[in-house]
């Protein structure tokens, strides 16, 4: 342990402790910029400088430990005219059109030039406004409003490995860009919106479909329909000022409803459809030995990934599609015929916390009703925008259910929404189709909480199954390249199942979630989900009533020719240059 | 065997051969070969003599005599008049003379005499022959460091001497290498600096050019001693015939069994390879050095760990400068006692300088340390060009200080300079007299910043730029008050918050500018009204 003072106040840390953590230890938030709690320090603003007797200059508190005996000061005259100053630079470059900024009041630049104290801007030299990058179709990038804190970087290159962004030109024309500056949507970037979550100002947001909804809202003509992932339900309390991770799904049911939606349905119906779909695909592929592991494809983030970095696994890829796509296919085929409703008036709206989604839903394959399968998807953030423009408050709604008949939900499809929850959805329903007998303990807590790479093995009544989990492309490519090791090595992995998501945490920890997410968050609303799982009448997703009608009715049995055409679906290879399909 | 009577040196550099240096060698030959006298005089290269800007040099021993802006129409006279006749071609004599002599301590009554150290061999032997390296005493370190001083001898050795690295931070050199020599993890590696982007700096460019081999065998004493058994030379990639002559040199050094394995069956395996920067000034870093090896952009890396902990690859890793590397033979051989003999007591040895601007005879000297400008500029440089005045110079580079007339008689060393708030940095000298403007030079220091700040961090990455707003305002005599108060405060900024020592030391230059040539740079900005 070191002791130190932090402006004379006495406070004993770990070693190797830095500063800023010691700061707060001691009662004092020094401001910070670049800096993120779940990233390494880069050092590039400046901002949390502070004075340390008896050392020359100043030290970042975000990359300096406290040394034994450190009388550390926070807030001297030179430190706060230092770090008005370094305000007042990163102002001189920066687009203040605050007001009509997607961040305007979620704003950490915003929000430190208030704490630092900033009055007048007296600078020349304001940067030529540069072209906004529209090219993807899930995220926009406006470099007018970068402030090069480099989390973006950091993010999509160390923590998800996907090396989509790069730092262009140098000294006061650097730019965070892409290869060949020729945009996201050209990119290999995979959609998951990591770079936007962790971006402090306005130069990350989603490509927002708000205005498309809207209009079909308005559209007598149209009948809209609404499905909404698991994760949401965990997040949008925070954007009316709930606690984090507050659990709002019969909430969010009648603020969908209030809003105008034709029928609130879910996609947690979905998730347990997908649950007897992937389910059987892994007993057929355990009975034949074929193509094992076989490995999740929920998560339209990682199915970029892989088909960009390892499509030498499509083989090994489970081929039922994602929640919502299955949603989607039924929404215009069997809810359709059910309800009566002409599917050509369908607009099918999907509330998710994923920006990749977008870019899901686009897909030309993504069409098996005849139709686009799902219409719009909608970011958290951006239905919860929605919601405020129209005047509800979701802390002030009732709890409603969704609709029938693709509505009704269990604990194993909520659970979607934390990383490793497919995983335990999926063995509580495959164990009974493999035993005919129910699994006593749902709860498989070796697949659950937040280390990168998770293992357990699972007796399915004598027949060992080893699964793993990665959560993170970074963790995934980890895992995924011990499998093709594995595999070249001996044609066989130790693993025969896994579920991988592509943002740290699970989808509670997705790039459509609130601004400023971080790990501690992420465990909350995961921690909700759970909690929501051991609350509900049934956890496992073969119990599903409406799941077992959309099969007696519509699709016969898990994996049939039906089910295959509509529920199934197929990869490409993706070149690691621009992300575009590769022919053949 | 014929005896030769003449040798004529002919100084091959970047700047000779741009003046035609392989022209005028070839005339030279031919019209030796054409009068008979191919078995009496010998043509052969060398490296930089140290003089530039004066076209084509050769020199004629035994006799020692300079001639300068020689052309090929030149050769037949000089062959027929000189080397035939004995009468030399007085119109081509140099009238500015490098002073340049052996190692010699005495300075009375030969003050244009050079204590040479570094450019012992610079501009006397052939570059390209390893053979005259070994007959000028060279590879005799590393062998006495194998068989008598050991890898501990060898760090007492120059620990003893007081070498203090001279790329600018005057770090102690020996206990660079203790850091990584104590440091867990292998391969150790040691790389040599020689992306020399200081401005108006190109010491390392004549030290390798005219002297490859002694680099190699310092790099070879530092990997013998911390324990390293690879060495890269990072070079700046304009450096074309630099990086020639030292692939040619680790090549005959191969070739010798002086690089490889078990070298002069020491049991001590040691190779090189030299890489090329693409000419960012960032790059000087040597952390950011080291992520442009690795094949990354320059960026600086955070210190701690610095890199004789974590260097490339993760690895213990010293980073050491071309001149400091080149002293190191010079002091194994020699011992540290010896060294001491040079220089001053805090700061033993000599400092090569590249002088530059307006004096008589730019170009490159060594002198001892704690020489003073006025002896650098007056007796080295032939003082100030075309009967002006000494105005004032920047040392160091641009990264330097500029000083004033009072500032003449000051020793120059790293560690007196630091009283007055100036630095030795590279060892560019630029200086100039009364026709130059101030606000000009700073103008051009400023720019240079912005230009070369990688962008990493925000206080030199925006700093640099609104610097140049400034200075580009007052420059057109549109300055504003307070223009030039703002201008320091965002330079104090830089320095104590910039993430490396390119935006820290942006400082130095404007607060020296305005310390010695205040009233000129206010005089530049209009009076409020």
């Amino acid at each position: 342990m070191i002791k130190a003072t932090i402006n004379n106040v006495e406070i004993e840390v770990p070693e190797g402790t830095n500063i800023l953590w010691a700061a707060k230890k001691a009662g004092f938030t020094i401001p910070t910029l670049c800096n993120h709690p779940d990233l390494p320090p880069g050092g590039q603003c400046g901002i949390c400088v502070v004075e340390i007797e008896g050392l020359p200059g100043l030290k970042r508190a975000c990359m300096t430990p406290v040394g034994e005996g450190f009388k550390v000061k926070t807030h001297t005259p030179r430190v706060m005219a230092t770090r008005r100053q370094l305000v007042e630079l990163i102002l001189s470059d920066h687009d203040t059109s605050c007001l009509t900024c997607v961040k305007n009041n979620n704003c950490e630049l915003q929000q430190l030039a208030s704490t630092v104290g900033i009055n007048v801007l007296d600078y020349t030299g304001l940067r030529e406004k540069l072209p906004i990058d529209h090219s993807s179709v899930a995220i926009v990038r406006d470099p007018n409003k970068c402030i090069l804190c480099g989390r973006c970087l950091e993010v999509c290159n160390n923590v998800q490995t996907v090396h989509a962004l790069a730092v262009n030109h140098r000294g006061s024309d650097t730019l965070i860009s892409t290869a060949f500056d020729a945009g996201l949507g050209n990119s290999v970037c995979i959609n998951c919106g990591q770079c936007v979550v962790h971006c402090p100002v306005g130069a990350l947001y989603e490509r927002s479909a708000t205005e498309e909804v809207w209009e079909a809202l308005h559209d007598p003509d149209k009948f809209v329909v609404v499905q909404e992932a698991p994760a949401v339900r965990v997040m949008l309390g925070e954007e009316f000022g709930m606690p984090v991770g507050s659990l709002v799904s019969g909430k969010m049911h009648a603020a969908l409803r209030r809003i105008g939606f034709d029928a609130v349905l879910d996609t947690n119906f979905a998730a347990d459809l997908t649950i007897m779909e992937e389910g059987t695909e892994l007993i057929s592929r355990l009975t034949s030995g074929k193509n094992l592991p076989l490995i999740t494809s929920c998560s339209p983030g990682w199915i970029k990934f892989m088909e960009t970095y390892f499509h030498d696994m499509i083989p090994h890829m489970s081929t039922a599609k994602s929640p919502q796509q299955m949603f989607g296919a039924l929404a215009k085929t069997y809810y359709a015929k059910e309800k009566g409703i002409d599917p050509e008036k369908i607009v099918s709206v999907s509330i998710m916390p994923c920006t990749a989604k977008k870019f899901e839903c686009q897909r030309p394959e993504m069409n098996a009703s005849g139709y686009r399968d799902v219409d719009y998807v909608l970011t958290s953030r951006e239905i919860g925008r929605m919601m405020r423009e129209a005047g509800i408050d979701i802390k002030e709604m009732p709890d409603e259910h969704a609709d029938p008949i693709l509505g009704e939900y269990t604990g194993a499809a909520t659970i979607f929404g934390a990383t490793g929850g497919v995983m335990e959805a999926a063995v509580r329903s495959a164990y009974a189709l493999v035993t005919g007998k129910e699994l006593e303990n749902v709860e498989i807590m070796p697949v659950r909480g937040l280390k990168g790479i998770k293992e357990a093995e699972i007796d399915i009544e004598g027949t060992k199954v080893k699964v793993a989990v990665a959560h993170s492309c970074g963790h995934a490519r980890a895992l995924l390249s011990k499998v093709q090791d594995q595999l070249a090595k001996d044609g066989k992995s130790e693993y025969q199942f896994i579920e991988v998501m592509a943002c740290p945490g699970g989808c509670v920890g997705g790039g459509g979630q609130s601004w400023g997410s971080n790990m501690a968050k992420r465990a909350r609303r995961g921690e909700s989900l759970y909690a929501e799982d051991r609350s509900l009448p049934m956890r496992r997703s073969h119990e599903n009533p409406e799941v077992k009608a959309v099969y007696e009715k519509f699709l016969e049995k898990p994996n049939s020719e039906k089910a295959h055409k509509l529920l199934h679906t197929h990869y490409y290879k993706r070149s690691a240059v621009d992300g575009k399909i590769l022919p053949g | 065997m014929n005896l030769v009577r003449n040798h004529v040196l002919i100084s091959i550099d970047a700047g000779t051969i741009m003046a035609g240096a392989k022209g005028v060698e070839k005339a030279l030959v031919d019209e030796i070969n054409k009068q008979g006298l191919s078995g009496e005089i010998a043509v052969l290269e060398t490296g930089s003599i140290g003089a530039t800007g004066q076209g084509v040099v050769i020199v004629v021993y035994p006799e020692g005599l300079y001639y300068a802006n020689v052309n090929p129409e030149d050769a037949k006279e000089i062959v027929e008049e000189h080397l035939l006749k004995g009468r030399p071609v007085k119109r081509l004599i140099m009238t500015e003379m490098p002073r340049q002599q052996v190692i010699r301590k005495e300075k009375t009554g030969l003050l244009k005499e050079q204590a040479r150290i570094v450019l012992k061999n610079s501009g006397i032997i052939n570059p390209e022959n390893i053979d005259e390296y070994i007959a000028a005493g060279g590879y005799e370190a590393i062998e006495r460091a194998f068989t008598e001083l050991k890898p501990e001898g060898v760090i007492r050795e120059v620990k003893e001497s007081g070498l203090v690295g001279r790329g600018g931070a005057a770090f102690t050199t020996a206990m660079k290498w203790e850091f990584a020599s104590r440091a867990p993890g292998q391969p150790k590696y040691i790389i040599c600096n020689a992306d020399e982007g200081e401005p108006g700096t190109f010491k390392d460019r004549l030290i390798l050019e005219g002297d490859p081999h002694k680099l190699i065998e310092g790099m070879m004493l530092a990997a013998y001693a911390f324990g390293g058994s690879k060495g890269f030379i990072y070079i700046r990639g304009e450096y074309a015939l630099s990086i020639e002559r030292l692939e040619k040199a680790i090549q005959q050094a191969r070739e010798y069994g002086i690089l490889g394995d078990n070298i002069l069956e020491s049991g001590f395996n040691f190779d090189l390879a030299v890489m090329k920067g693409a000419g960012a000034y960032v790059c000087g870093e040597e952390t950011a050095l080291i992520e442009s090896l690795e094949g990354k952009r320059g960026h600086p890396r955070n210190k701690p760990p610095y890199p004789v902990t974590e260097g490339l690859w993760g690895k213990p890793t010293v980073v050491n400068n071309v001149e400091t590397l080149a002293n190191v033979p010079e002091i194994v051989r020699h011992g540290a006692a010896w060294y001491r003999g040079y220089g001053t007591d805090k700061c033993p040895g000599t400092k090569v300088y590249t002088i530059i601007g307006n004096v008589a005879t730019p170009g490159l000297i060594e002198a001892e340390m704690g020489t003073t400008l006025r002896d650098i500029i007056y007796d080295y440089a032939g003082g100030i060009k075309a009967g002006k005045h000494f105005k004032g110079a920047l040392v160091g580079g641009a990264a330097g200080a500029f000083l004033g007339p009072e500032m003449l008689d000051v020793q120059m060393d790293f560690i007196n300079l630091k009283e007055y708030a100036a630095v030795l940095g590279s060892g560019a000298i630029l200086v100039m007299d009364e026709r130059t403007d101030i606000v000009d030079m700073l103008q051009s220091v400023l720019h240079f910043f912005k230009h070369e700040s990688c962008g990493h961090c925000v206080p030199c990455r925006l700093g640099t730029k609104q610097l140049v707003e400034i200075i580009d305002r007052i420059a057109l005599g549109k300055g504003k008050t307070g223009d030039i108060e703002k201008m320091v405060k965002i330079s104090e900024v830089m320095r104590d918050t910039s993430f490396c020592p390119l935006g820290q030391s942006l400082n130095l230059p404007i607060s020296s500018s305005l310390k010695y040539f205040k009233d000129e740079v206010y005089g530049r900005v209009p009076a409020t009204v």
